[in-house]
């Protein structure tokens, strides 16, 4: 085909077809053959230094020695070094001492969120709100006491407030009555508050005991919230009737504040202390 | 109709095709340009436009107060501009700026044509000093394909090393130059001599020179035609009310070279004498005369050139010149501004660009606050029986001192601010957090959110210093 090209000077490939139509041969631009060939070198380039090939179990690690996990750890370390200046303060000083220097308690807000988003927020939530069943963090309302040491013993030692289950002692109508006294943020309204002995463990005026982990019954803040399809009024009849973690009730509240001493190491209890004493509520 | 007939017209249709197709030069870069200059009036005004990139060079160099007036300090992330300092909270202002911009291009586009490509593009100006360069030390373009041609010898080499030389130093100094927006210029000179700049620095600088070396030496109109989207979008911004450089075919054709001694009366050709001096001057070779196509850049050289030649040859300038389509073809008017509903709708938007940025500018607070309403929870029932909410403040400090200031919250009737007298520093260029609690006694509270008002005040150099935010407080649903 080529000795009888019959459209000779146009630069086709002798491709002819159906008499006229031919491939003409039209190469990229030279400087697009130069950057063609210039991105091929590279990624050989590239190969060689950096790891690449997928050989067998590990991949070739290329000349320069670099890995990602170098990297990252290399960055971690870095934040580590950031970190170390204010961690040996913390090894050196109390809870309190922590909350009352303004850069280490700030220090710790900002670190702490971690700790306290793994081992509290899943009953109290994020931001110390609480849950169901579990108490709010972020309020001023403390059964075993607000200070940054009471924070701190809850949180190495655990807590368990123990209330009978009055069901077998009051009647229906005896409950009713201090219910309704109860929710309108004045038990000692109802006489029974005094008679029956409420005021043993929630005190002359109703403001709870720190020492034994009694509510505060007058603040209009209850440490067992109605449930689902429950009126808070109902919800405190059944605390009075079934008691909170008494063991001969099988209706009784369940209320056990887990100790973390054996999980977390002293620093990480003085941070969280310090972390739930900064939500707004500590004293 | 036979069928022979039917395939031998196909077959001319074909024969066409192909030979127009035969014709099409598409010059990807193998073959040089060498355009000739010649002077003129557009030739003056692309001078003149090319001339505002002197500031590029210049610019760093100028000192307001005790800094470089214009200074990108990435690292610190801050502006300066002249007498203002920019932080990343105010750069909403940079895409009203980027818009204004953007706005700009299409507005001169739709107007008159690639008028950026033709007279302000780097890539355009620095071609052309390349080029004017070129044309300084090997000669007029018949000289350089000469030389090109010549086989190697001690002036070529010679001549040729000069010049590359001399590209590559524009090119340094470009670099360079580009770095010093973002880079104290002294200092950078003295850390460029001294080895201690920055490999961000010289990575750059290495690039820039790269890049224009390349582009303006090798590329020139490659770049133009391959590379540059822009060129592209432009070539789609044009319609036929534009004003773009233009041949007038209906006064050119038929084209013919001027016969000795034939009277001016008896001519039968148009006024293009074919003397291709529009083509020798294009930076980008092509041919005006095929009409508007992707290679021309609108820079209007061939105007200057035919006018020259029609001044020669005693006939009327502007048979290439700054015509619309409409004009041309179908002998329209030419459309007033204020007619064309392209000018008002960019117009508006430039406008309100610009009116963001006046206002941007004049209201740059010296002293910012934000406000963050916690989420978790929105609000705590104290023991006391008030709500409280909680809420994180960013006090942001433009000033260059650290600035004692203090807080107060306006809003729900019996409000109370923790810590209400708690003097913070808000440390200078930067943000300072501040945790604040509010509390309201709960049956004041008249509904779910109520508006609150939060004030930072700080004393700078005896005058007070004040910023304000909004944000709500949230109470129990009612």
């Amino acid at each position: 085909m080529a000795d009888n090209n019959p459209f000779p000077g146009e630069n086709n490939t002798g491709h002819i077809w159906d008499d006229n139509l031919r491939e003409l041969s039209n190469p990229p631009p030279r400087w697009w053959m130069i950057a063609f060939w210039a991105s091929i070198i590279w990624f050989i380039v590239y190969g060689v230094l950096y790891p690449m090939w997928p050989i067998g179990q590990e991949p070739t690690q290329g000349i320069m020695g670099w890995s990602q996990m170098d990297e990252y750890k290399a960055g971690v370390d870095e934040v580590e070094a950031v970190r170390a200046e204010f961690e040996t303060q913390i090894k050196g000083m109390t809870a309190k001492e922590i909350l009352a220097a303004p850069g280490l308690s700030q220090y710790t807000v900002a670190s702490a969120k971690v700790l306290f988003g793994d081992n509290c927020a899943p009953c109290h939530g994020g931001g110390g709100q609480g849950g169901p069943g579990y108490p709010v963090l972020a309020d001023d309302d403390w059964l075993f006491g607000g200070t940054i040491e009471n924070i701190q013993q809850t949180i190495s030692m655990g807590r368990k407030g123990i209330m009978t289950a009055h069901g077998k002692i009051l009647s229906d109508t005896e409950i009713d009555g201090m219910a309704d006294a109860i929710l309108a943020g004045d038990p000692m309204s109802d006489a029974n508050f005094t008679q029956k002995g409420c005021i043993a463990c929630h005190g002359m005026d109703g403001k709870g005991m720190a020492v034994l982990g009694s509510a505060n019954l007058t603040d209009g803040i209850y440490r067992f919230g109605p449930t689902e399809g429950e009126s808070q009024l109902e919800s405190i009849k059944n605390t009075i009737k079934y008691g909170v973690n008494d063991v001969t009730d099988p209706m009784t509240r369940e209320a056990v504040m887990p100790a973390f001493g054996g999980r977390l190491s002293e620093d990480d209890i003085k941070k969280l202390a310090v972390y739930v004493h900064k939500f707004g509520g500590g004293q | 109709m036979s069928g022979n007939e039917n395939a031998a017209s196909k077959q001319s249709v074909m024969d066409d095709l192909y030979a127009e197709s035969a014709h099409l030069h598409i010059n990807t870069g193998e073959e040089t340009i060498h355009a000739k200059r010649m002077g003129g009036y557009w030739r003056n005004i692309k001078w003149l436009s090319a001339a505002a990139w002197i500031i590029f060079f210049i610019g760093p160099y100028f000192q307001w107060g005790e800094r470089q007036a214009v200074l990108f300090d990435i690292p610190n992330r801050q502006f300066h501009i002249l007498g203002v300092t920019i932080l990343p909270q105010d750069f909403w202002m940079l895409s009203l700026a980027l818009l204004f911009l953007a706005l700009l291009l299409a507005v001169a586009t739709a107007l008159a044509g690639r008028v950026y490509c033709g007279f302000f593009c780097f890539q355009t100006v620095w071609t052309d000093v390349f080029t004017w360069l070129e044309e300084k030390l090997e000669g007029k373009p018949a000289k350089r394909r000469k030389l090109e041609k010549a086989p190697l010898s001690l002036n070529k080499v010679s001549t040729k090393a000069t010049k590359h030389l001399i590209w590559l130093l524009i090119s340094v100094l470009t670099g360079i130059s580009f770095v010093a927006w973002f880079y104290d210029v002294f200092d950078l000179w003295r850390d460029l001599f001294t080895l201690q700049a920055s490999t961000v620095a010289y990575g750059t600088i290495a690039l820039f020179t790269a890049g224009t070396y390349v582009l303006a030496g090798y590329m020139r109109e490659q770049a133009c035609f391959w590379l540059c989207p822009y060129a592209r979008i432009q070539g789609v911004m044009i319609d036929k009310t534009t004003v773009v450089p233009s041949y007038d075919f209906h006064r050119g054709e038929p084209r013919g070279r001027i016969k000795k001694g034939q009277p001016e009366e008896e001519r039968t050709t148009g006024d293009c004498v074919d003397c291709k001096q529009c083509i020798a001057v294009c930076p980008t070779g092509v041919d005006i005369r095929h009409g508007q196509q992707e290679g021309c850049i609108m820079c209007a050289l061939c105007i200057d050139a035919c006018d020259e030649v029609m001044v020669k040859i005693g006939r009327p300038k502007g048979l290439i010149r700054y015509e619309s389509y409409d004009s041309l073809e179908a002998n329209k008017k030419p459309q007033p501004l204020y007619k064309r509903p392209r000018v008002w709708v960019y117009s508006a938007i430039m406008s309100l660009a610009l009116v963001g940025i006046a206002y941007g500018l004049t209201s740059l607070a010296p002293l910012e606050l934000k406000v963050i309403h916690e989420r978790q929870p929105l609000f705590v029932l104290q023991s006391d029986g008030s709500i409280q909410n909680k809420y994180i403040l960013k006090v942001l400090n433009k000033m260059t001192k650290d600035i004692a200031v203090t807080i107060s919250a306006k809003g729900p009737e019996g409000l109370v601010m923790v810590d209400k007298d708690l003097v913070t520093t808000a440390r200078h260029g930067k943000v300072t957090p501040r945790t604040v609690f509010i509390r309201v006694p709960k049956p004041l509270l008249a509904a779910e959110t109520t508006p609150i008002v939060f004030t930072v005040r700080g004393e700078y150099d005896n005058e007070m210093l004040e910023g304000i935010r909004e944000s709500v407080f949230i109470g129990p649903d009612r």
